[in-house]
Parts: C-alpha cells; structure tokens; sequence
C-alpha cells in the first residue's frame, strides 16, 4: 500500500498502543510523517514478501529522552546523514528503510525517514511493541549485529560506531545521544530481506494501523472500542478504575515508577499496581497475582474513548481501562525471555503467556474457529 | 474596620456567559448582598452596563463603595472557536537547524492558519537541554524576517525558541529587536511595546509544539482582550467605579487587566473554573466533587483544597493542541432546558423510546455516550419498575422561557417535570405529567449525574457534592456516592461569586539541574519566582501560599534534571 497523509493518523493510534506506555508519543512522528510526505509524496509499505534475499534493510530510529524529543524537534535531514555514513561504511546503498519498534515514535519516524531517502518502508519491525533499549529486537536473536550503527544530528555532525555485541552499540549511542543534545538520529542492524523474514516480526505496520481504524471508527460504529481492540489483538481486559497515585523517579536514564489503580465497575474493591520503566512491564493486583508481564503487551487506554494513554500522560483521577495483549512468538523463547523478560528488568516474576492467565474466556473462539478470516491472519500478526 | 457607607470595601463579580450575564456584589466579610442576572449582549459594554445597574440597584449600593471588579468573560474563547477578531501573527520559532521537519501552524484546521495570516519563520538559535546553545541567533536573519512580516502587516508577533523553559535569552533578544524595527517603521511610540509581542517562555512548558500554539494564540488574542478590557474598563468609568478590575483565568485566580491584555490566552475557558471555586465557597466544601447544571449541559468537576482539579490530559483550544491548565470536567448532556420524551407518550412504546433520536440540535457530546445513556436509562427504569424516560441531549436552551411548557410552550423539558412535581415554581403554567414519567426521567437523571460524579471521585469513599447553576432543582438530595449534597445559597450565580472571591495565583515551570544545586535549593527558587509572579499579578505578599507542586524527572538525562512546576496563589491586596 501507499501510505499518505490520511493514514499517519491511525498509524500514530495504533502504535500508541503497541508502546506499552513507552516509547515516546508518536504524535513528533506523525507530523513529521505529515511534513515529509507533503514534501516527498507517498510513502510505499512494503510487504515482507515482496522483498528480494538480498535486498538491504537499514531499520532507522530516534533516540533521546522523551521530554527533549518533544521539544527539540528533528531537523528531518539527519536519517540523510546516518544512511550515508552508514551506506559509506558498507558500500553500498540501502533498499528499504524499516521500523525497530511497531510502537511508540519510533513506528512513525520511519514513515518520514522512507519519505525523505525516497525508500519503502518494509511493513514489519524488530518488537512488535515498544522496548526501551536498542538492543532489545529480535533481530538480536538472529545474530543481526546493531553496528555498525549510524548516529546524526540536526548540526550535521555523525558518528559511526562498530562494537563487539548490541549491548554496547546501546551505550555508544545513548553517550553521543547526549552529547548530541539529547536526542539524535540513527541508522542501525543492516541486514538483508532473507534475515528480515526469518527473524523480523513481520506485518506489524499494518497492525498498528488496523487498530488506529478500529479505535476510530468503534466510536462512529457505536462498538465499545476495546473490546473492537481486544478482538483485533487477542487480548485482555485485565482491569478498569481510576489511577489514584503515579510514583516517579530517574533509575540508570529510564523513567521507573508504578501506577496505582482502583477498581471500578466490574472490578470495584480491587486494586491493580502497574510497574513501568519506560514502558508497562508487570501488571499485578494488591495480593501479587500477576496479571500481565512483559514481554506480553501491557496498555492503558482511557476509559470513555479507549484512546492509549502513555506514562508520562498517567496522572491522578484518569479513568482507564487496562488492557493485555500478546506479545510476538519470537519473545517467548528461553533467548527472547533473557532479552526481555520480567527478570531482565528486575521484577521477581516467572513470565506466563498472557493466554495462560487468562485463557478460559478466548480460548473457545481462538482455536476452534480456524477458518474465519481473522483467525488465519492472526498468524501473520505479532502472535 | 470603617463601616461608612462611603467607604470602599465592597467586590463586585460579573460573569458573562451565552445566555445571561450573572453579577453579584459581595460585601466586607464576602458574603452576597445582591445577586442579578441579565440577558448578555452582542455589544459588550452594554451587557456589563446593565448587569452593573441592576447588581447595584438590587444592593442598594453606590459605584464608590466598590473596590474591586472581577470579570469572568468567554470572549477568547469565542473568538477563537469562530476565527473572528483575530490579529495577524507572525510566528517566529527560533531553533533552526533543528526543529524543521514540523513547520509552524502544520496540524492548525486551515481556516485558523489562515485567520491569523499563516506568517512564519524558522530561524537559527535556541538551546539544548542543559543550557548550551544549540545555534548562535543570527540577528541580521531575525531583523529580515521581521521586517518582512511588518510589511505583510502583522498585527502581533509570537517568538517561540527551543528549550526557552530553560534558557530563554534567545526570546528575550528576538523581542527587542522586534521593538526596534517596529518602531524603526513608524509604530508605536517611545513608551512600551509599539506591537503586542508574546513570549513562549512566559506562556506554557516543555512541549515545543504545544508552546509555540499556546503563544500564538496568544498573540492572536491581544485585540480581542483589548477589546473585551476597553469595555469593561469603559462601562466602570461611565457609571464613577473607581475600583480594581480583574479578570477570571482558567486555572480559578485573577489577574489585573493590564496582564489580561498581555496574555488573553489564559481567559480561555474560565467559566468552569469560576463555577467549581464559587461553589466551594458558597458551600464550604474545600474538597469534593461540583455539580453545575446549566441550560443544555451539566458540568461536573472536582474541587481540591478550593481549587479545580486539573485536566491531566492534552487540551485542545479550537482543534488545536495546547499544553494549558485546564480543569478537569465531564459534560453531560443534561439541563434545566433538556427535552424530555416521556417513553409511549399514549402508553405501550415502553423501552425502546428510549434509545429513539430526536431530531432537535443535539448538545456537544459524543454520540456513544448518549447511546450509553439512553440504554442505561431503560437499564434503571427496568430495574426500579417505572417507565424508561429519555432526557435530552436535545435542549431548547436559551429559549426555555419560549418553549418549555412551564411558559406556554409545547415542549416538555427537564424543568417542566419539577414544576409539574411541584418541586419547584417557574414560569405561569403548571404543566400536567403523570407520576410515571417525572419518576423515569428523574430516574434517569439521577443515574446519569451519579455516574458522571462517580467518575470524578477519586476514591470509593462518599464525597460532598455541591450543586449549583440555574437547573440545580434536577439533580436529587440523595445521590449516590454523595456524603451529602449540598445546595449553597446564591447557587445559580456561583459562577459571578466565584470570579469575585478569586484569588491571584503565580506559577513557573523549569528544569534544574541538581548536580549543581540540591532539590531544597531548587524548590526554593521555584517558590520565590512563583511567589514574585503572584505578587506581580496584585497578590498581597503576606498570603501567598504554594497551592500545587508537580516534580517531573528527566528520563535518560545525565546531572539528575528534574522539571519544577510550582503555582502559588495568594489573596489580592485590600
């Protein structure tokens, strides 16, 4: 498909959702996306399949801190810089431009990156959600190497790094990111379009953007947008009230805190804690029962209009439904849960599918229904 | 205290809303010797003349004894949602070679753009987060600019520069050499600023996009608040009112009128406020939840420690996204007008009615909350066996006294069923409705108020609810969820009240670094700038208190930054 200005609003929503909480708010990428295809014209999703083995994919994302992003916009030429760095030091020229992360600012950069080099954008990802650390893609997993990694900024300064695992790409960049002011652009994890099949998610664009049209038009349909959402995704409703107290602090660069939530309606007398670092990570009532952990998806969305609501947005008095989704196959591997899992991010907690926890009330219609339309293009999605 | 009928010790609140301009007059000690309400005016000095006149007439009361004027007005808000008396701007954003993938006014609807002349600029400068200049400011760029756009005959400028929360020396130095080339071309005269000019810095917080709005909308505003401030000050002067004057903000404090021509955009939307700090006061419910019903809507809002609660998420004034303190409220689309369609007016439609649409002007809602509505309706007539009654969204508004059939009329409102309770008397008929029907559309009324105050509670506790505003009379003593519900005297002119009993509030909203200061030190300095704002804006230094505190820290920032909102309010000066 085409992407034009029409559609950068539902990419936006959806990749709201998909970041968790995290991820930076997408509305920077999407008026850059706006910007950019004003300029350049449309931008060409290309599916996974269309892909030749040997194309290359040079994924492309910003990177700071959420509150210099928001203020110190991009001058939009830096990906120009980081691919031609990037471009120089493997010698040759890139094919298509992808995003690392379906979630968050980083799903909508790249629609404005694709436009300014005039590349497609490959319709998948490296998450499947948002994640607060470079290395943290499946792409990893598949032995993809985050460098060398491009780094540039709106002066027209750019570095390039080669490091010896994607743990250090990620504190080399977030060291120049700094230095950058806070916020820079980079190109990273070159790899070709047979590695992006076996070991991207795959078709994660186009999710992002169904589910920016079913929250949209559930409120013209009169259909209660989560549960519109919910279908769409295979999730959860794990939790409706009202956050009575967000806790904040400044831990190792990320944002860590934890929600409180009281119940309301259905879930009335209960209380839900939300740790976040970043992103939404562990889901839990008052007596430790662990609703939804990462890797699984983890969503706060208000409770009128099912819009997403991010952590930095959380404060006292919103009304909120809390929703869980899951997360990418590739996640829940033994490599996957050591890149991401609950313990990676401290919490004392054993990771069980979010379909584990709650299968009783999906299962049903998940397994048995295989030919209905939605279920065979479930397999296609981030599940 | 004097008690000479020639000393000036009286406050007089004025608020001018759609339908009807509400004065009160409020004596030494605060407490409402007269109330008024006048129909408002398209010519503004006339609304305010009237109200004046009568307030003072019912309060036997003479210009002298007044010391101080608060106006509550929704002309900004107006101008803006109708794109009409506004200046052109030229938006200069200083940040350049940053910044440049989203221009200025890009996600702006383009009549508004083009209402304010869609002139803008991105020019080299602005800072980094921590201080450092991002780019030096190349002056001679400014002055060309700004020259261009004094030839395309701006009426206002709106400077905007990168991380000015921080550093705002950039803002300050684009803004004298505008003065310059203003007056270089024939503007103004020697004293003061020859154009209105607003800074972002002064404006709104971190948040580019939000800020450069906020400002421009600003700029945009200065001839309409000059306007609505000329009135005011005009009809003040011709009735020998040598009192004060201030206006009503959106956060519930005033400011002078001198700092409302300066900055018109925080009268947007006061009127909620006013209502929610008036009822606190008139209550003594420092904390709780207010109910204020209206014509076609009922606004419910939270009161904490006397002030409103604010909105936590993004506002948008006229489509456009800012980043302003608003207060927090739901509407419902309830009122004294809403039209009320009794289920099978010849008996057997039953439940279904209900959920019908009437084909009358619907009030500002959306519509999956009035469908919500209407099935909860017959939800609660199901369960406490009386029959499913539909009330609004549909209202005759302002043309209840035409209308309604309590008047005459022939449609029957929200009003008519108390009156023909007996609840209460308004208009010359007593309208004939059977039993059934005032118990489903009360029925219905009630759950939606208490839905709509359930969702502002922030706990499961029973909270105080205060009703106020002219439909008051709908909204039942017993609500669920309410400790108590409260109906204050002089209820229908809360918002009037609210306005004069206001205090002046200072606020700022920085990034310090605390590796080089410790947070005590920090907060201090937040405090002390709060405190000069206050005093600035007519606070008596001695009352000043911190009325709202917000820590934000940086993520993934070195030095341990940490962004200090800080608001203090203190009571005006007598």
């Amino acid at each position: 498909m085409q992407i034009t200005t029409d559609d950068v609003d539902d990419f936006a929503t959806g990749a709201t959702v998909l970041g968790t909480g995290g991820g930076g708010d997408p509305y920077v990428g999407k008026l850059m996306a706006e910007q950019a295809i004003e300029e350049h014209g449309p931008v060409e999703l290309l599916d996974p399949a269309d892909l030749d083995d040997d194309a290359l994919v040079v994924p492309s994302a910003m990177l700071g801190a959420p509150t210099v992003m928001v203020e110190k916009l991009p001058r939009g030429t830096e990906s120009l810089d980081a691919f031609r760095a990037l471009e120089d030091r493997l010698g040759r020229e890139a094919d298509a431009t992808m995003s690392i992360e379906a979630g968050g600012l980083n799903s909508t950069v790249p629609i404005a990156v694709a436009a300014a080099l005039e590349l497609p954008l490959v319709d998948a990802d490296g998450m499947g959600r948002a994640f607060p650390e470079v290395q943290m893609v499946t792409l990893t997993m598949g032995g993809i190497s985050a460098t060398p990694m491009s780094i540039a900024d709106e002066k027209g300064n750019s570095v390039t790094v080669e490091t010896i695992d994607n743990d250090w790409a990620e504190q080399f960049a977030r060291t120049t990111s700094i230095e950058m002011g806070g916020a820079c652009m980079i190109a990273t994890y070159a790899h070709t379009g047979a590695q992006l099949r076996d070991h991207a998610i795959l078709r994660s664009m186009s999710l992002a953007r169904e589910i920016g049209e079913t929250l949209r038009t559930a409120g013209e349909t009169d259909r209660d947008p989560v549960a519109a959402l919910l279908e769409l995704t295979g999730g959860y409703e794990l939790f409706e009230g009202k956050v009575v107290d967000v806790e904040r602090r400044t831990e190792g660069g990320f944002a860590v805190g934890v929600a409180t939530i009281d119940g309301l309606d259905g879930s009335e007398g209960e209380r839900l804690r939300l740790d976040f670092q970043n992103e939404n990570l562990v889901a839990r009532t008052d007596d430790g029962t662990v609703l939804a952990s990462v890797p699984d998806l983890i969503t706060v969305l208000d409770a009128e209009t099912g819009e997403p609501i991010t952590t930095e947005g959380l404060a006292y008095g919103h009304r909120v439904r809390v929703v869980g989704m899951p997360c990418a196959e590739q996640w829940r591997t033994d490599a996957g849960l050591e890149l991401v899992g609950p313990r990676y991010f401290d919490y004392d907690v054993d990771y069980r599918p979010i379909e584990a926890i709650h299968g009783d009330a999906g299962d049903g219609e998940t397994d048995d229904g295989g030919t209905s339309d939605s279920d065979s293009d479930s397999d296609t999605h981030t599940r | 205290m004097n008690d000479t009928p020639t000393d000036r010790t009286l406050r007089l609140g004025i608020d001018v809303g759609g339908t009807n301009t509400d004065a009160v007059v409020l004596d030494a000690d605060d407490e409402p010797l007269a109330k008024t309400k006048t129909p408002t005016t398209e010519d503004i000095t006339t609304g305010i003349l009237n109200a004046l006149d009568d307030v003072l007439e019912a309060s036997g009361t003479t210009p002298g004894e007044i010391s101080y004027v608060m106006l509550g007005t929704t002309h900004a808000t107006n101008a803006i949602a109708e794109r009409r008396g506004l200046n052109e701007v030229g938006v200069l954003r200083i940040g350049a070679p940053a910044t440049e993938s989203i221009r200025p006014l890009l996600e702006w609807p383009d009549d508004l753009a083009a209402a304010i002349g869609d002139n803008w600029a991105i020019l080299d400068g602005g800072h980094e987060f921590d201080g450092r200049e991002l780019n030096a400011l190349d002056e001679a760029q400014v002055r060309e600019h700004v020259r261009e756009f004094l030839e395309a005959g701006v009426d206002a400028f709106a400077v905007t520069s990168v991380f000015s929360p921080v550093r705002e020396d950039h803002e300050e130095r684009v803004a004298e050499i505008v003065r310059e080339e203003a007056r270089a071309a024939g503007l103004g005269d020697a004293d003061g600023d020859p154009l209105p000019i607003s800074l972002s810095n002064e404006i709104g917080s971190v948040g580019l996009l939000e800020r450069e709005n906020a400002t421009t909308m600003n700029a945009a505003l200065t001839s309409v608040a000059a306007e609505a401030a000329t009135a005011f000050v005009e009809a003040m002067d011709e009735r020998g009112v040598e009192a004060a004057l201030y206006f009503g903000q959106n956060d519930g404090t005033l400011m002078s009128v001198d700092y409302a021509l300066e900055y018109p955009i925080f009268t947007v939307a006061s009127g909620p406020s006013n209502s929610v700090r008036g009822a606190a006061y008139l209550s003594d419910v420092e904390n709780g939840i207010v109910v204020d019903v209206g014509g076609t809507t009922t606004d419910v809002g939270a009161v904490t420690d006397g002030f409103p609660r604010e909105s936590s998420v993004a506002v948008e004034i006229g489509e456009v996204k800012t980043n302003f303190r608003m207060p927090d409220l739901i509407s419902i689309a309830v009122g004294g007008g809403s039209i009320v369609r009794p289920a099978g007016a010849d008996g057997g439609e039953g439940v279904e009615a209900a959920g019908e649409d009437g084909g009358a002007a619907r009030a500002a809602v959306d519509d999956a909350t009035d469908d919500a509505d209407a099935a909860e309706a017959a939800d609660v007539a199901d369960e406490l066996a009386v029959p499913a009654v539909a009330v609004g969204p549909e209202s005759v508004g302002y043309r209840l006294t035409e209308e309604a059939r309590c008047f005459g009329g022939e449609t029957t409102t929200a009003t008519d069923v108390e009156v023909a309770a007996g609840a209460v008397d308004v208009g010359p008929v007593v309208p004939e409705i059977d039993d059934a029907t005032i118990a489903g559309a009360r029925a219905t009324i009630r759950e939606r108020v208490e839905r709509a105050v359930d969702r502002m509670k922030t706990s499961a506790a029973d909270v105080p609810v205060v009703v106020v505003g002219g439909g008051s009379i709908l909204v039942p003593e017993d609500l669920a969820g309410a400790s108590e519900v409260y109906t204050p005297d002089h209820y229908e002119v809360a918002n009037a009240v609210g306005v004069a009993i206001a205090q002046v509030s200072g606020e700022v909203d920085r990034i310090y670094s605390l590796d080089e200061q410790s947070r005590d030190e920090a907060m201090a300095d937040a405090r002390r700038q709060a405190t000069e704002n206050a005093v600035a804006a007519g606070a008596d230094p001695d009352t000043v208190e911190v009325v709202d505190v917000e820590e934000v820290p940086l993520s993934y920032l070195p030095g341990n930054a940490v962004r200090i909102k800080l608001k203090t309010a203190g009571e005006l000066e007598r």
